[in-house]
């Protein structure tokens, strides 16, 4: 009978004993059991197990780098979503996609947050770097975290411009062709030497990026493998180096007297240690060196759970609130099939490659491959090169003097981008004044290499005049994301037909 | 013994070790090579890029016929008949007949009547594609072989 009791008490706490397994630690309400839910779930435990408070605070991070990671996520269960009846071939790719958005149940609202999804994870990547650059994030030992960043900057790109191919109508097509001819634009540099003979690399990266000749069913293939599987295997690895980097170097950086201008903890924050703990959880054993909070006790820490996991759920529910709505209202753009015959008028990339596309339309080689390649060196060496202690964790390093060199610096730079496009787009530029002037002059002296020699020489005179390299980061920093707003904000609303300056699209030439 | 010493003693151990890794690296790299060869093609799928476009005769003279279906313009001057290619040399646009010549709507680069750059982007005049003649009389345009701008099929 002692068998049959025990087993009528194990059915009726059945539930109990199955849910204890699973979660070994029980309830969240003690010091020790909060650390545990992080540290015992597979998920949770790339989390640390406490948070300083001054990574809790909205106005220092803006949340920005989860903005990032939440619109991934929207976008990895949206895109495997669409993988069921997206078909990757010439012939059926735009049937399917005309299927998704027409006929398919909630289709056209799961294109259209992968569509918003991908704009928005633009946009935060851009401004998550601005707001590390600016709060000085990517100095010691942060520097390789900020490179992975430019890394994670790169494959988000790459991503976004190999989706759009995907649903193979008109925007896809001549996009991807304009692309695929950027990858081979070397060749104007190959050309003036009289090399392409012997030594073709822009051919090669071309014949790679489509496996044929033109854009067509190898290339389609080509582009479908790197969208949903191997750039994002990629954005996954180095997405987890990047949050694991964070923990090893500490945690989101902060001032160095973080602690005195936080004050003691509210009433909100749990506080600390309220149970004698079993055991000892070394908290700073995994971190090494001059970080702040080494030979401190973690009086400004906050458990992870609840702090940090409310704040990220209510990033990724802020980032999926605003994709569903703009999903709602507006739909993802389909134009007709693609022909390979008649390209679009005007041809335009998606908006953040309009940047670009404007000072490709001097010179192939320097505005797609020399320019954007010499930006993302000058950006990954940005920490290699300013290595000026203090200022960390301040917005501007909370000093006066870096708060005019930037404005000063995007005075310059709006100033330098607007005065050179203004001067193409009423005078020309060289081709028009000397029709037989060889290629290789436009390739190296355009309005984009001038640009960047601008803001290069103001950034060397800025390092000089203030004696201080981070000041003279701010400057090029500053002046680069000028001009990339500029040049973008014209591509998209001032180019027309023929790539012609209209002040508005009600002037266009009808045709 | 001081850390110079031990530095210097390449025991039997090391060198063998050393040898060892060097195998490892080496048939990973091979691998790799492997690897690496087959995303480039060696024989590019595209179809032909020859194609018919009518009789001589049938070519009409100082202005330009779009060969239906194919990026080609044909054209027949007192030298004889020409073909030019309608992929813009900047990005692969193709171009469309303007009254001076050939304008890209990309990027806005501008051709002549013989196909070289007057302004905008493109770093090269339009290619000139070889004509030959097909057993059938007819003229065959091959888009796949460029040849010098002002080559003719002599009439
Ligand atoms: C897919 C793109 C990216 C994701 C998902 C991502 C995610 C994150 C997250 C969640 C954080 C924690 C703090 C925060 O939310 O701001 C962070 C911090 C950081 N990110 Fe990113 N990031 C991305 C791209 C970048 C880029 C483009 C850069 C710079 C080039 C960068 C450099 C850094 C650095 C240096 C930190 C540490 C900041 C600090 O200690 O204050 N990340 N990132
Ligand atoms: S593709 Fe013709 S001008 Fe750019």
């Amino acid at each position: 009978m002692e068998a049959w009791k025990d087993y009528v008490a194990s059915v009726k706490t059945l539930p109990r004993s199955v849910w204890d397994s699973l979660v070994r630690h029980g309830a969240p309400v003690t010091d020790r059991s909060r650390m545990e839910t992080v540290l015992q779930n597979l998920f949770l435990h790339i989390h640390p197990t406490r948070v300083h408070r001054w990574s809790l605070r909205w106005s220092y991070s803006l949340g920005l780098g989860l903005i990032c990671a939440a619109s991934f996520l929207l976008l990895l269960v949206t895109g495997v979503l669409l993988m069921f009846y997206y078909k990757p071939s010439t012939v059926l790719a735009y049937q399917s996609i005309q299927d998704i958005h027409y006929v398919i149940p909630s289709g056209r609202f799961m294109r259209n947050i992968h569509r918003w999804g991908a704009h928005i994870m633009v946009v935060a990547v851009i401004l998550h770097m601005a707001r590390v650059f600016y709060t000085s994030s990517y100095k010691k030992p942060r520097e390789m975290n900020w490179v992975f960043g430019l890394v994670l900057l790169v494959l988000t790109l790459g991503l976004s411009f190999s989706g759009y191919l995907l649903p193979w109508d008109q925007l896809a097509y001549w996009a991807t062709t304009i692309g695929a001819n950027i990858a081979q634009s070397p060749r104007e540099l190959t050309d003036a030497l009289g090399i392409t003979p012997y030594f073709d690399p822009g051919g090669f990266q071309k014949t790679l990026l489509l496996g044929s000749r033109s854009v067509g069913e190898e290339a389609l293939i080509r582009f479908y493998v790197l969208h949903i599987m191997v750039l994002p295997l990629l954005m996954v690895v180095f997405m987890g180096l990047h949050f694991w980097r964070i923990r090893k170097d500490g945690g989101l950086s902060r001032p160095e007297d973080a602690d005195e201008r936080l004050g003691p903890p509210g009433d909100d924050a749990l506080p600390v240690f309220t149970q004698a703990q079993k055991k000892s959880y070394g908290l700073m054993a995994v971190v090494r060196g001059t970080s702040p909070t080494v030979g401190r006790g973690p009086e400004n820490t906050v458990p992870a759970w609840p702090h940090l996991m409310t704040a990220e759920a209510a990033v990724f529910m802020f980032t999926l609130a605003i994709t569903v709505a703009l999903s709602f209202f507006f739909d993802a753009p389909l134009k007709e099939m693609a022909n390979p015959l008649i390209p679009e008028n005007p041809a335009k990339a998606p908006w953040y490659f309009l940047g670009l596309q404007e000072i490709v339309s001097f010179s192939a080689f320097a505005g797609g491959v020399l320019l954007p390649m010499l930006a993302l060196i000058g950006l990954g060496l940005i920490p290699y090169l300013d290595r000026e202690p203090g200022g960390v964790g301040y917005w501007l390093g909370g000093r006066d003097r870096d708060k005019r060199v930037f404005l000063q610096s995007a005075a310059f730079g709006l100033a330098a981008v607007i005065g050179l496009e203004a001067f193409a787009v009423r005078f020309g530029w060289l081709r028009d004044w000397f029709p037989g002037i060889p290629q290789i002059v436009i390739t190296l002296f355009n309005p984009g290499t001038l640009l960047t020699f601008l803001y290069v020489a103001y950034s060397v005179w800025i390092i000089r005049r203030e004696n201080s390299t981070r000041l003279g980061g701010i400057a090029i920093f500053t002046c680069l994301l000028a001009g990339f707003i500029i040049l973008t904000l014209i591509g998209t609303y001032f180019r027309g037909p023929n790539w012609g300056f209209y002040w508005s699209p009600s002037h266009w030439p009808v045709h | 013994m001081s850390a110079d010493d031990r530095v210097k003693e390449v025991g039997r151990r090391d060198l063998l070790s050393l040898a060892a890794w060097g195998a490892f690296c080496a048939s990973l790299a091979t691998a790799m090579i492997g690897m690496l060869r087959l995303p480039k093609p060696s024989v590019l799928p595209d179809p032909s890029l020859k194609g018919k476009v009518g009789l001589p005769g049938a070519i009409p003279e100082e202005e330009y016929r779009k060969v239906p279906g194919r990026n080609v313009f044909v054209s027949r001057s007192e030298q004889g008949v020409f073909a030019i290619s309608s992929v813009c040399t900047h990005l692969g646009c193709v171009v469309a007949p303007a009254p001076a010549g050939f304008n890209c709507p990309c990027h806005g680069s501008r051709f002549d009547a013989m196909g070289r750059v007057v302004g905008g982007p493109a770093p090269r005049g339009l290619d000139w594609l070889k004509v030959t003649k097909a057993p059938d009389g007819e003229l065959v345009v091959d888009e796949g072989e460029t040849v010098p701008p002002g080559t003719y099929w002599k009439v």
